[in-house]
């Protein structure tokens, strides 16, 4: 496996790839996706704060509202297009409220995971976090080949042909608005990162930069300042 | 993509109301293009849908009790032009179905409401009658009663009145009770 390259390491988001037969189905359907040197570990005291303060913003009535709202209304027609139930698998801006209603707060977990909500509550548009160094060039959107397995090793899962996954160019990495798969994720070794977002019809495609912006300040200050 | 079955060739008729399509099988053999039309007016359509059946969910929640789920079997995938169609029916029953609901809610709350002024007007004649608001389309926990005026002595002269009780229960509940004497 080849890992991304280093040049790669630059907060720009670049444009992922989308299967042609996907394309062709949803034409506005876009994968960004950037790489940046990040180690998971504990939030700091500043970002559980952002997440307190965030969760001032999530009430009832809003997490029963907001799938009228522009964003989450266009990923849970997206998720009706590709099949899904949003009502049984939620969105992730719905999910993240839910949580946040259960819970009586967003709770801080780690600073991969408290940049991941952060971006996602402040624009509505969900990001996930790869290893940057287990992936095998640029990301994508593509159905599963017939036969084909999701993860590494033991723990791979078979896929269903033609279940839409993000891949890299070689394997699947994660199925579509799901958690990676097992061997993909980032983990307490993780030295670089690939972040990605998946942008719907409906989304204006500066909320998702603005995501993973987000994200990646979260993560790494230091760069997010310089861009 | 799945491939285009011959005999399942549609012609589309776009409803503004955004309900169901007409959907007519065809004898002549179609092109990719009717196909992708097709498939590009029920993904129209199905967003049209959500988006009413979200505006009906959010006007009725909490209480008219909508169902909007529409169920998935599966996975995220490309849906063929068959599934489109029964989604695209199952959301348009859906819709009707809550609209009904919302419609029949409304009607109950405007007769609660009729009910309510001809009470404020001659309590007598609606003795221990009560209404919750959530039945006349009102937030809050509060009832609607027609009372006598100082309990019994009321009772007896005629003396009925309308109260309003003072809402919602504290959350901590009732007063605790006193610990029993040892």
């Amino acid at each position: 496996m080849t890992a991304a390259p280093e040049g790669d390491l630059d907060p720009e988001p670049e444009l992922g790839w989308v299967q042609a037969e996907v394309r062709h189905e949803f034409p506005e359907l876009r994968l960004l996706w950037v790489a940046l040197a990040a180690r998971p570990g504990p939030s700091p005291p500043a970002v559980s704060d952002r997440l307190r303060m965030l969760s001032d913003r999530f009430h009832g009535a809003q997490a029963i509202a907001m799938r009228q709202d522009p964003i989450p209304s266009a990923y849970r027609i997206f998720f009706r297009h590709i099949g899904l139930d949003p009502d049984e698998t939620r969105t992730p801006l719905e999910a993240a409220a839910v949580e946040r209603l259960v819970q009586g707060g967003f709770r801080s977990q780690n600073l991969v995971d408290d940049a991941l909500l952060i971006a996602l509550t402040e624009t509505g548009v969900p990001v996930w976090a790869l290893d940057a160094d287990r992936l095998d060039g640029p990301l994508g959107i593509r159905q599963a080949h017939a036969g084909e397995g999701l993860g590494q090793g033991a723990a791979a899962t078979p896929l269903p042909a033609g279940r839409l996954v993000v891949a890299d160019a070689e394997s699947a990495l994660a199925i579509v608005f799901e958690a990676p798969a097992l061997g993909y994720g980032v983990t307490p070794d993780t030295t670089r990162m690939a972040l990605f977002a998946i942008q719907v019809a409906g989304v204006p495609a500066i909320h998702v930069e603005e995501a993973l912006w987000t994200a990646v300040s979260v993560l790494d200050p230091g760069s997010a300042a310089e861009a | 993509m799945s491939p285009i079955d011959q005999s399942r060739l549609i012609e589309l008729t776009p409803n503004r109301l955004g309900g169901p399509t007409r959907v007519k099988p065809r004898r002549d053999a179609p092109s990719t293009g009717a196909e992708d039309d097709a498939r590009r007016e029920l993904r129209a359509q199905v967003a049209r849908l959500e988006r009413e059946l979200s505006r009906c969910f959010v006007s009725g929640f909490p209480r008219a009790g909508l169902d909007v789920s529409v169920p998935a079997a599966g996975g995220p995938r490309l849906l063929g032009l068959g599934e489109l169609e029964r989604l695209r029916d199952e959301l348009s029953e859906r819709l009707r179905a809550a609209r009904r609901a919302l419609a029949l809610r409304g009607a109950q709350q405007e007769r609660n409401r009729v009910l309510l002024e001809r009470m404020l007007l001659e309590p007598g004649r609606y003795k221990f009658l009560q209404i919750p608001s959530s039945d006349l389309g009102e937030g809050g926990c509060g009832v609607w009663r027609v009372r006598p005026r100082f309990g019994l002595i009321g009772m007896l002269a005629g003396w009925w009145q309308v109260k309003l009780s003072s809402g919602c229960p504290l959350p901590r509940g009732g007063r605790p009770a006193r610990p029993p004497e040892p």
